[in-house]
């Protein structure tokens, strides 16, 4: 599709070629991740994040359905039910805790994808659209991740629904109306969990569907690699079948040993034990924090103490939704031509900080509010916002990038004879039968 | 894997292959090795996924019933509920036990007399699933004035078929007799089911 | 133009927060976090060895049964147990007439109705049932015991950080109030009805003492029931209630994790097999 020489399906048996002719699905998926689909050589094991993400879906999918024929969306019987199925349901202890831990593996494994994509360029052109269609997924992810929370009715679920529905509030003039509408009542109760229950199950299928145009998009430009630079002739790629399904093989038997250790051995570790008390609407635990993947942002909402123009609340509120929302402009925002961190020196460094700052502010999202956390929560969530708002467009204008290869190609070939890119550009370059593009 | 040699690109410093150092057949071997556990694997975790739907354990506890007998009278039956399905138990009045006993066994579809569906000594209380043998409507005959059908006995409005006074299929589609489940007398007016 | 624009953006969240620093850097030094009596005095849960800790733990079931027993005896007049069934009690050993007898001696009867009147009764426990909570509803619950609602003990060892240690250290871990404690903080004398131990989150606690004294409970096994030995005992039974399917998932697990090691290894071959000729 994607490439001139990428190969082209031809079925072998009749029955094959029958179905070609009529309904070529055979051919859609050889086109999209078999040999039909010419791969960059180059990719690096971060590379695997994607395939893996999928699989994380297929897993989250699978046990999802399996466990709605066991649940109950009802708030007296809710609790008892999930605790059935812990119990009594056949296998429902594998079940349940492979979801709820599958579900920490997918952010894991998304969260590494996305800082994939921001460490070698994978946002900009031409895959902004790649990139647009990510954000839209990871928000589905984190509204089904959330709602996912809420049903099994235990006090972290009850209070994560009282307070995520509280951000609306912070809406003026209409944000109770809106909170009101969104609950089905003045706390959450019966009409929440339903409704709630229902998108949690739509919501993951929908999440299926813009992956679909997610793969669309990228392999009309194909995909990126580490160097970034563009693949300039059939010698920078490889096709993904074989070379892309064994890689990603091998990287789907590391991420099942990881899932399957945290799965039957530490199925609790990653929760809360508030979440095993039935909801009270008349108690609110000690110290109440979400699920671990949303805790950086649960930093930057409660970082926000201070009224200014606006009050706190909505402050925070913004700057939590704002926080995701400016990934949208990522790509304009960072005009750099050159795609990979690896020849972006000053960018790369700030990068790293970025990762650092992200990783403190989920520490501080998880820990109680007191005084030093909010102190450090303030910092942090002002470097995120200066990083991408102020830091990244000033330097992707005033850095000088290191050369680039000239191609995939001569970049493999100099890891391998341990020389630098430069150094061999001109050597090499009459291997090359494609003309080099200035970058 | 032929295909993987063709795909080395052109680019690239020749090196030997080193197609002779290798048996063809013994490398690929790793790669169907690699696929076949893959799909032992997936297999077996479709096990879990399939056995979840089978009756989970407080479904399959044993529980029983116990009916008190005093208050049916002959001629008298009750609907009650055993393991989330209807049971009849019936009083059978001594005209009843004898049209139950003058029937040609040999001319049943399901062979069976009175005496192997009830209890020694205890011949008038018939005790059976209240769960047609058809397709498992609740047949009608246990309550006041219900029909009971040609028979006597009880009757199947989905389909039409006609149990008699010992819960016999007589006519109609259903293939089997009422079931019997397992139960036990307490005492002369106390019965366990299940 | 979108990069003037988030340059403002960026410049308005980063005021706002410069602002909210500002102030909780003053907060701190006009208004310094005094410690509270619970920051000082409360006491993280002490280590407790089971043969259920740890990856390749099991249970040990005759320690389930005295557990039981322990529960059974003490916990059972005020603490419910209302998502395990009798018929559980199989999977810790009892057979099956033994747990039919346990059932029907049970003490509290499952509450039903009268099948004459449909007035509201309670008939003797079968093996199906769910153990009986001890009291009819939170109002009579907090009403019998000054106020303060026993917690249901079937998932108390997941409900609580560390739950198996803290179940044991709070069992054995009830004392006089510090006087030292006292002297700092003079307005937190333990209240009333409430009883000091520090092993609580908010150091008063609403149960008294449970396990009072050694021989409080006689074995059938000739364990000495030491305070300390019951509180492990009714410890690993809590563990037990809360996580039935351990050992289960313990055995799935050393299964799950051999297999995938060996197709780790052979898609690694396959991968390597599969480049050899490529460099990438």
């Amino acid at each position: 599709m994607s490439f001139p020489w990428a190969k082209q399906y031809e079925p072998k048996l009749p029955l094959t070629r029958w179905l070609d002719e009529r309904l070529p699905v055979p051919r859609l998926v050889y086109n999209s991740l078999g040999g039909g689909y010419p791969v960059p050589r180059n990719l690096n094991y971060f590379w695997n994040f994607g395939v893996l993400a999928g699989a994380a879906l297929a897993i989250q999918i699978i046990t999802g359905i399996v466990l709605a024929m066991h649940y109950a969306a009802n708030g007296t019987v809710a609790f008892d039910s999930v605790e059935s199925i812990m119990r009594d349901v056949n296998a429902g202890w594998f079940l349940r805790y492979a979801h709820a831990n599958g579900a920490s593996m997918f952010f894991i494994v998304v969260y590494t994808h996305i800082f994939r994509g921001l460490y070698y360029g994978s946002y900009k052109a031409p895959r902004e659209m790649v990139w647009l269609l990510g954000v839209v997924i990871f928000l589905l992810m984190m509204a089904t991740a959330f709602m996912g929370y809420v049903l099994p009715w235990g006090q972290m679920s009850f209070w994560g629904a009282q307070v995520i529905t509280g951000f609306f509030s912070a809406i003026p003039l209409v944000g109770d109306t809106i909170r009101i509408w969104l609950l089905g009542g003045f706390a959450p109760d019966n009409a929440a969990l339903n409704r709630f229950f229902s998108l949690h199950y739509l919501l993951p299928f929908v999440i299926a569907g813009v992956i679909i145009l997610h793969i669309w998009a990228l392999h009309i430009p194909g995909s990126n690699n580490p160097t970034g630079v563009d693949v300039k002739g059939e010698q920078d790629t490889v096709p993904f079948h074989p070379y892309y399904t064994a890689k990603d093989g091998f990287g789907l038997g590391i991420f099942l040993l990881i899932f399957a250790s945290l799965l039957f051995f530490f199925p609790n570790y990653l929760g809360h034990p508030d979440n095993y008390i039935p909801a009270n609407p008349l108690s609110t635990p000690a110290h109440i924090v979400p699920e671990w993947y949303f805790w950086p942002f649960y930093a930057i909402l409660r970082a926000f103490t201070a009224d200014f123009i606006l009050p706190a609340k909505l402050w925070g509120v913004l700057a939590m939704f704002g926080s995701i929302l400016l990934l949208f402009f990522l790509p304009w925002l960072d005009s750099s031509p050159v795609r990979s961190m690896n020849y972006r020196p000053k960018a790369r460094i700030a990068f790293w900080v970025l990762v650092a700052d992200i990783a403190i502010l989920g520490y501080c999202g998880g820990a109680p509010a007191t005084a030093t956390y909010v102190i450090l929560s303030q910092i942090c969530a002002a470097y995120y916002f200066a990083h991408f708002l102020i830091i990244l467009p000033i330097i992707s204008r005033s850095e000088r990038p290191r050369p680039l290869p000239n191609s995939i190609t001569e970049a493999v070939l100099a890891n391998h004879g341990g020389t630098s890119p430069a150094k061999t550009a001109l050597a090499t370059s009459t291997t090359s039968p494609a003309p080099h593009a200035a970058h | 894997m032929a295909t993987v040699d063709d795909m080395v690109p052109p680019g690239e410093s020749p090196e030997p292959f080193h197609e002779e150092a290798h048996d063809p057949r013994r490398r690929d071997f790793i790669n169907i090795a690699a696929v076949s556990f893959a799909g032992v694997g997936a297999v077996a975790i479709v096990l879990p996924l399939i056995n979840q739907m089978n009756p989970s354990a407080d479904v399959l506890a044993q529980s029983t019933t116990e009916i008190d007998l005093s208050k049916i009278l002959p001629g008298q039956a009750i609907k009650t509920s055993f393991r989330k399905q209807p049971l009849f138990v019936r009083n059978l009045t001594p005209k009843e036990i004898s049209e139950a006993d003058a029937v040609d066994i040999a001319t049943l579809r399901d062979p069976q007399t009175l005496e192997e569906r009830t209890k020694a000594g205890k011949k008038n209380w018939l005790i059976t699933l209240g769960v047609c043998t058809h397709l498992g409507c609740v047949p009608l005959g246990a309550g006041e004035g219900e029909n009971k059908g040609p028979f006597g006995g009880y009757f199947c409005p989905c389909h039409g078929s006609a149990y008699d006074t010992a819960a016999r299929i007589r006519k109609g589609p259903a293939p089997t007799n009422l079931h019997v489940p397992d139960y036990a007398f307490n005492s002369d007016t106390v019965v366990t089911v299940g | 133009m979108v990069r003037l624009i988030a340059s403002i953006v960026g410049a308005a969240f980063v005021l706002v927060l410069g602002i909210a620093l500002f102030g909780s850097v003053a907060g701190v030094i006009t208004d310094p976090v005094a410690p509270t009596a619970e920051s000082v005095a409360h006491k993280h849960p002490k280590e407790l060895e089971l043969a259920s800790n740890g990856v390749f733990g099991k249970f040990d079931r005759r320690q389930l049964q005295r557990g039981f027993q322990v529960y059974k005896e003490v916990c059972a007049a005020c603490h419910s147990l209302r998502l395990v069934s009798f018929r559980d009690l199989q999977k810790i050993g009892y057979s099956e007439p033994e747990v039919k007898a346990i059932a029907s001696q049970w003490v509290i009867e499952q509450p039903s109705i009268n099948p004459e009147t449909g007035e509201a009764a309670t008939r003797k426990n079968i093996p199906s049932d769910r153990f009986p909570s001890p009291f009819a509803n939170e109002v009579a619950a907090r009403a019998a015991n000054n106020n303060a609602l026993p917690p249901d003990l079937s998932l108390i060892t997941k409900a609580r950080e560390e739950g198996t240690a803290y179940v044991h250290s709070l069992l054995t871990g009830y004392t006089t109030q510090p006087a030292a404690l006292l002297k700092e903080f003079p307005d937190i004398k333990t209240p009333e009805g409430l009883h000091y131990n520090p092993y609580f989150a908010n150091l008063n606690i609403a149960m008294p003492p449970p396990l009072t004294s050694d021989g409080q409970v006689t074995y059938a096994d000739g364990t000495k029931p030491t305070i300390d030995q019951m509180s492990t005992d009714v410890s690993a039974f809590l563990t037990w209630t809360a996580e039935p399917n351990l050992e289960a998932r313990h055995a799935a697990g050393f299964a799950s994790i051999i297999f995938i090691l060996i197709f780790c290894g052979l898609a690694w071959g396959a991968y390597q097999n599969v480049w050899r000729d490529v460099k990438h």
